[in-house]
Parts: C-alpha cells; sequence; structure tokens
C-alpha cells in the first residue's frame, strides 16, 4: 500500500492488516516509554486546510510516537492565505523529502491530487465531503475490539449523512468487514442513490431497535438555513438519539466533535453503552499503525506474546 | 446564399483541388458512392466519376478509401475572445475547429466583457476577417453584461451582424425577462439560445445527482435542474411563437421536453455535445476536472440513451461540442474547485464515430448529418456537397487511429474530454468556405503536373 486515499479503495484483507497493527501499538501505549524508533530519520508532514482537533492532534502524536521528523502546517497563516496553489504547496513540502504527507482539505479529490505531485506516501485525513479513512479504520477498530468481528453486525448510520465524509468511509468499510449497514436521516440529508453503495436507507427511526450499533453523526446548525431541516428542534425530536431510544443492549458510536443536545442526548453520551472515548483513543494507535503500514509495512506483525508483554515479541520497536 | 455568407473568415486562396476516388457521403442532397470531387475556385464544380476528375492547375489529392462529408458546423463554441486570450483566441479555435473538420462555427458571447454591444460585434468581426481559419459568427448576449435584468440593443446588435442571443454559460433566471427577449425577437430576429439550468435546484452541485455523486460526497446538478427550465421556456415560446435553441441537453427528462414541445409545434431546437453523448458519470470517479467537469454534468447511463435515441429521431438536430477551452492551473485543482467545460473541436467527429458508429450504435449518416446540423437553427444554409455549392467538404481517414494530444492540440488549451485516448477516424483536410482550412501535417499530398 502506498498511500492511504480512500476506504474505497482498501480489502477486507488490508484493513485487517491495518487493525492488527494498530492492536500491537496498544500495547505499546501501555509501556512507560511509548515511543518507538521505527520512523526515526524520517519526516512527516500534516497539511491541514480545514481546522481540525482530534485528526490533527492524533496524526501528530503517532508520527512523533513512531519518532518521525513532524512538519505541521496549517493552511491559516501559511502561504496558501497568500494565494498559493495546493500543487505548488506540495512542491515547495514535497522539497523536503518527507516520508509521508497527511492532508486535510475541504475538497473532494484533493488528497488523490497530492498523490500524483509528490514522492511521498499520502494520507488522505479528510477530503471535502468525500472520505476520511483513518475515521472509518478507527472505528472499525474500536468496534472489532468491542465484538470481535463486525460479520452480520447490523449498524445504524443516523444524521446528515449528505454532508458526511465519516458517514461514507463508515458505510463502505462497516459492510467491507461484514456489517449491514441502515443510514437514516430526512430524506433531505440522505444523498440521492446512496442505496447502490449497498445499504438499506431509513427515513425514520421507528426501527432502530433492530441495530447493534448506533452511529450518529454531527449535525450542523448551518443546515438550517439551507432548509435541510426547519428546525434543530424538529431534527433532535425526530432523529436525535436518546437514552429513551437506545436499548441497553446497543452501542453508541460518533465521530465527534458532539453537539450535546441535538444529535445526541447528554445522557446517551455519558452512557456506559457510548464507546465515543474509545473511539478517541483509537485514533492514535489506528494512525500510528497507518503510518507503520504505508512508511514501513509490509509484513504481517507476530501475535503477541499473551500476557507477558514484552516489547520483544513483536516487530515493534526494531529499527525499520 | 452559402452557409458562410454571414460569417466571418480571413480571405484566402480559392481551393483547387480534386479529391479523386473518394467515397461521398451526403445523406441530405441524397450523395452517396465513389467520385472524383473536383473544387475549383472554392466551389464544388462537379462529382465526377472515379479517375475522371480533372482541372488545370488543381492539387489531387488521392482519396481512395477515404471518405468525404459536408464540412460540420458548430454552433457552440467559446472563443474566449476579449479578456481570456490565454484560454483561446480567433486564431487558435479556429484553427481547432479546421482540425475538426468544421467549415463554420458560432463564438458564444459569454466573454470578459460579454459580447453585448454593437461595437463589440464589429470588432470580433474585424479579428474574425483578419485571423479565422474558418468562417465564424458571433452571438451577442441577451441581457446586458450577462445579469439577466435588462435586455441588450438587440436590433442593433443583429443589423451589426449578430447571428443571434445567447447567455450561455448562465441560464435567464426571470421568466419576465425571458419573455420580454421572446417578444422582441419579433423586431429583431435571431435564435435565441438557452443555457437551460435553474440555479436554485443546481446550487453549489458540480456533478450529476445521483448514486455517483453519493458515493463521491460531491454535491450535485439534479436532472430537473434542466428540464424545468426548458419546460418554462418551452411554454414562453410556445406563448410568443418566438424561435429558441436549447444548447447543451444533458437529461433524458429535457429530451421529453424538447420532444413534447416540438410535437406540440413549438419553435425550438436543440443540440448534445459530443462529450454528453460518449461519457456518464461514472468517468467523474477518478475526480478527474481537467477532462470531466463540465456544465451541464455528465449524467447517468440512462440519459445518454436518451440523447442518442433523440439525436435518431431527431428531437436532436445537431452536435455541438460547447468548445470550451480553459488554462491547466484552472484545472489542476480539487474536482470542486475547478473551472467548467472540457474542449471538443478537433476530436468531435473522432470521438463519436469512433463510440457511436463503430459499434453500431448510430450510422454513419446520421453523424454526418447532425455533425452539420448546427447551421440550420440559426438560419444559416446548411453545408452540403452538391455541384454548384460554395465547397465546404471535410475528407476523413476513418481507419486512422490516433492518440489524441500526443501531437498537441491547435488549441491553446489542453482540457480535452478525450486527452489520451485513442481514437478512430481522423480527419485529414478541410475546405471552408471554399478555401483549404486545414491539412494533417503528417498527410503528404501530391500535386498534378
Amino acid at each position: 500500500m502506498k498511500h492511504l486515499l480512500a476506504i474505497e479503495q482498501l480489502s477486507r484483507e488490508e484493513i485487517e492488516a491495518i487493525l492488527d497493527r494498530a492492536e500491537s501499538f496498544a500495547e505499546v501505549g501501555r509501556r512507560d516509554i511509548k515511543k518507538v524508533p521505527t520512523l526515526r530519520g524520517r519526516t512527516v508532514v500534516t497539511l491541514f486546510y480545514e481546522s481540525s482537533t482530534r485528526t490533527s492532534s492524533s496524526f501528530e502524536l503517532a508520527a512523533k510516537r513512531l519518532s518521525a521528523d513532524l512538519v505541521s502546517v496549517k493552511a491559516a497563516g501559511s502561504s496558501v492565505d497568500k494565494g498559493e496553489s495546493l500543487k505548488d504547496t506540495v512542491a515547495t513540502l514535497s522539497a523536503y523529502d518527507p516520508a509521508a504527507i497527511v492532508i486535510r482539505h475541504p475538497y473532494a479529490g484533493a488528497a488523490q491530487m497530492v498523490a500524483e505531485w509528490t514522492e511521498a506516501a499520502v494520507v488522505n485525513a479528510g477530503d471535502g465531503k468525500h472520505e476520511h479513512p483513518s475515521q472509518a479504520l478507527l472505528d472499525v477498530y474500536t468496534l472489532r475490539r468491542r465484538l470481535g468481528s463486525l460479520e452480520g453486525t447490523r449498524i445504524w448510520i443516523v444524521g446528515d449523512v449528505l454532508h458526511s465524509r465519516v458517514a461514507r468511509s463508515n458505510l463502505i468499510a462497516f459492510q467491507r468487514m461484514g456489517a449491514e449497514v441502515t443510514v437514516c436521516g430526512p430524506p433531505t440529508l440522505i444523498p440521492r442513490g446512496i442505496e447502490e453503495l449497498g445499504c438499506e436507507v431509513s427515513y425514520s427511526l421507528e426501527r432502530l431497535g433492530e441495530a447493534e450499533v448506533v452511529y450518529a453523526l454531527r449535525m450542523q446548525r448551518e443546515r438550517m438555513n439551507e432548509s435541510f431541516v426547519p428546525s434543530l428542534r424538529e431534527y433532535a425530536a425526530s432523529f436525535q438519539i436518546d437514552t429513551r431510544r437506545l436499548n441497553p443492549r446497543q452501542l453508541l458510536m460518533h465521530p465527534g466533535p458532539v453537539n450535546r443536545g441535538v444529535e445526541l442526548s447528554g445522557e446517551a453520551i455519558d452512557s456506559p453503552q457510548s464507546l465515543i472515548a474509545e473511539q478517541v483513543a483509537a485514533g492514535l494507535v489506528v494512525r500510528m499503525a497507518i503510518l507503520y503500514e504505508l512508511l514501513a509495512g509490509g509484513e504481517r506483525p507476530a501475535p503477541l506474546a499473551k500476557g507477558d508483554g514484552t516489547a520483544e515479541a513483536t516487530p515493534i520497536g526494531q529499527p525499520a | 446564399m452559402s452557409p458562410t455568407a454571414a460569417l466571418d473568415v480571413r480571405p484566402g486562396e480559392d481551393a483547387n483541388v480534386i479529391l479523386r476516388r473518394v467515397t461521398v457521403l451526403d445523406p441530405v442532397a441524397g450523395i452517396e458512392g465513389v467520385h472524383d470531387i473536383v473544387i475549383r475556385d472554392g466551389r464544388i464544380a462537379e462529382l465526377a466519376p472515379p479517375g475522371d476528375g480533372a482541372a488545370d492547375g488543381a492539387e489531387t489529392i488521392e482519396a481512395e478509401g477515404m471518405h468525404a462529408f459536408p464540412a460540420f458546423f458548430d454552433p457552440h463554441v467559446h472563443l474566449r475572445t476579449p479578456g481570456h486570450e490565454h484560454k483561446e483566441d480567433v486564431a487558435t479555435g479556429t484553427r481547432a475547429a479546421a482540425a475538426g473538420g468544421y467549415c463554420g462555427i458560432l463564438a458564444m458571447a459569454n466573454t470578459e466583457p460579454p459580447v453585448s454591444t454593437a461595437a463589440d460585434i464589429a470588432a470580433l468581426r474585424e479579428r474574425a476577417r483578419a485571423d479565422a481559419s474558418v468562417p465564424v459568427g458571433f452571438l451577442a448576449t441577451v441581457t446586458r453584461a450577462m445579469k439577466g435584468e435588462e435586455l441588450t440593443e438587440m436590433v442593433e446588435l443583429r443589423e451589426a451582424g449578430a447571428i443571434g442571443f445567447s447567455d450561455d454559460g448562465l441560464p435567464i433566471t426571470s421568466a419576465r425577462v425571458m419573455l420580454r427577449a421572446l417578444q422582441y425577437q419579433r423586431l429583431c430576429g435571431g435564435t435565441i439560445a438557452l443555457h437551460e439550468e435553474d440555479p436554485q435546484l443546481s446550487g453549489d452541485g458540480v456533478m450529476h445527482e445521483g448514486p455517483v455523486s453519493a458515493a463521491l460526497g460531491l454535491a450535485g446538478v439534479p436532472a430537473v435542474s434542466e428540464s424545468t427550465m426548458i419546460a418554462r421556456d418551452a411554454a414562453l415560446a410556445a406563448y410568443e411563437d418566438a424561435r429558441i435553441h436549447v444548447q447543451h441537453l444533458s437529461a433524458a427528462q429535457s429530451v421529453d421536453v424538447v420532444r413534447a414541445a416540438k410535437a406540440a409545434g413549438v419553435r425550438i431546437s436543440a443540440e448534445a455535445s459530443p462529450h454528453h453523448l460518449c461519457l456518464t458519470d461514472e468517468a467523474v470517479r477518478s475526480l478527474d476536472p481537467q477532462r470531466f467537469k463540465m456544465n451541464p454534468p455528465l449524467r447517468g447511463e440512462a440519459d445518454r440513451q436518451a440523447l442518442i435515441a433523440a439525436l435518431r429521431d431527431g428531437t436532436i438536430e445537431c452536435v455541438a461540442t460547447d468548445h470550451a477551452p480553459h488554462q491547466a492551473e484552472e484545472k489542476e485543482v480539487p474536482f470542486e474547485q475547478a473551472a467548467m467545460g472540457v474542449t471538443g473541436l478537433e476530436t468531435a467527429f473522432a470521438a463519436l464515430h469512433t463510440e457511436l458508429v463503430l459499434p453500431g450504435t448510430i450510422e454513419l449518416g446520421l453523424l454526418v448529418e447532425r455533425l452539420a446540423g448546427g447551421a440550420a437553427p440559426f438560419g444559416i444554409e446548411r453545408p452540403t456537397l452538391t455541384p454548384g455549392s460554395e465547397a465546404n467538404v471535410v475528407l476523413c481517414d476513418l481507419g486512422a487511429e490516433w492518440t489524441v494530444g500526443e501531437d498537441g492540440y491547435e488549441s491553446r488549451s489542453q482540457n480535452s474530454w478525450c486527452a489520451g485516448r485513442t481514437l478512430t477516424g481522423r480527419v485529414m483536410v478541410t475546405v471552408a468556405a471554399g478555401q483549404v482550412a486545414f491539412r494533417l501535417r503528417s498527410f503528404s499530398l501530391g500535386v498534378a503536373a
């Protein structure tokens, strides 16, 4: 795997390889010294054209944990403000001979274009409303840890599917791992033709009880102005996931940041069935695994030696 | 009157050429067979029996196995002049047209500033008489500065030589302004060509709304954005008995509306572009804006099939390229940010021959007829091979394979939707308005002693 541009391009085996690698990094995270020398002397560039907390911080920390040199570029305050094109910015950063460029961009296909302009491995950290593959991988990782397997698991993705790259990547990733996916939301926020991606479509939460996993999406306030929904109040009345609608056996997920009281009730967020904090934790190890697979990977990690937790039990920790 | 009388071209030498043993096909004139086409002093002197054609001092082209058709007419070209000469100008755009086998093109008015005054038309016509390789006509905008609010001085524009009117690039959103333009047409004549799109429905869409846009997370332009506006304007044209031409039809719903309007006697004509006839939104999965971002967008396979059916039954009477040159920096950006439009003049015949004729989807004769069908909707006589007519002839080698772009382009821009494709069928020589406008560089010509 040269780049991580879209979940669409990954096979189930490739997804599993990254998740297995992430498992071994979870072990590293339990050590006193959480850093491994794998990417020592190599450079990782993060290039963010959109604001981000979780994704940017976890990619940056992942690169540091792997001992890479890190260059973080945010569009605001950079030459992008002076009108430099994406192509020229990438050419400039490529002059540092980075091993990887992690890019978030407000428009679809940006990461793919960058991959054509640089020798570095390119990681798509979100391109417009298209894909967010590292989010999908960490969500699959989180669920796999909890459920063992996603095979046959019924997952409902609820909310603003139209404007969500997370919905698209997760829909593909969940299905590729064997889950059955239903997308649910008001008809104005469900893209026409989405069912051709193999999912079911529901315009009400009536059958939410069928779901084993409920994945709620962020509802952006600006959608009201564009007549997608009449009001947040009406949206919440019809589509908010609360403890009344959620049954205790269901797992709840959300990519963050949450609008408390809109797509999720406060009780639901704080309930024991919520995996939201686990998702954030998974973000770090999965992003370490992504960088590792692209820059040092190729072989599957050896199975973990159960219990003893010694670093020597895995290839992790060896210089690449 | 010849097809090119109302158009402007750089004056040149009248052609004296014999196309020997060429397979001639002009379905509208009922000409089909192997002849020597004798072009004398820029006119088709005769269709002589093969090998018999003779003319003193004429250049003889051994064209056995090749085909001659009436040269093509494109009613929808962006020459980008004035204002965007870095993308195209009259010289490069008409060279591209000549290379594509065209004997006439109509240039759109959405330049910078838009072509809105008699002086603009006069200046462009003068430029064409200096630089144009093939005859070109200019449309003027319907509304001042294309704002959709006030009509241009349509009578004066017509007197200055505007072939017709179009705000192409933008729809005329106000039904009231549209109605006024159609009423005023009684005074000035000139077909009004319409870019049909409801901006409220298109929103920030960048591709066809459907399963592919859903998969890519790109905002969609629904098919009804086009068809509802056509329905409105067909009703207004019927009400005023006005003459309208619908540009770049893309959707099945639009075809239905045009077909119904024609059946009801509305004076409406329609065009489709080669890219809409050959491609679907599946191509957009590549997220390549250079080749696949345009307005209207590439639509679904059912839409493409509806366009082909309409081309067959005459609901769509002509192919128009909507040749829209852009420079690389406007296309080397993510899909949503990229400029809309692709070039098409140099590849229209070859692409449609490869994609529709060779697989047997449409007959060669139908393609030839539709490629020259863009003249009549603007009151211009259709190019013909009938002896006695002005010579407007394209010589094609239907077996020649070539890869688009490998030898560069005549156009100043490279955003061809065919870039990198290998096409079968190539224009070898174009005679436009009685002058040799193009010959393929690699095609050596034998000159009679």
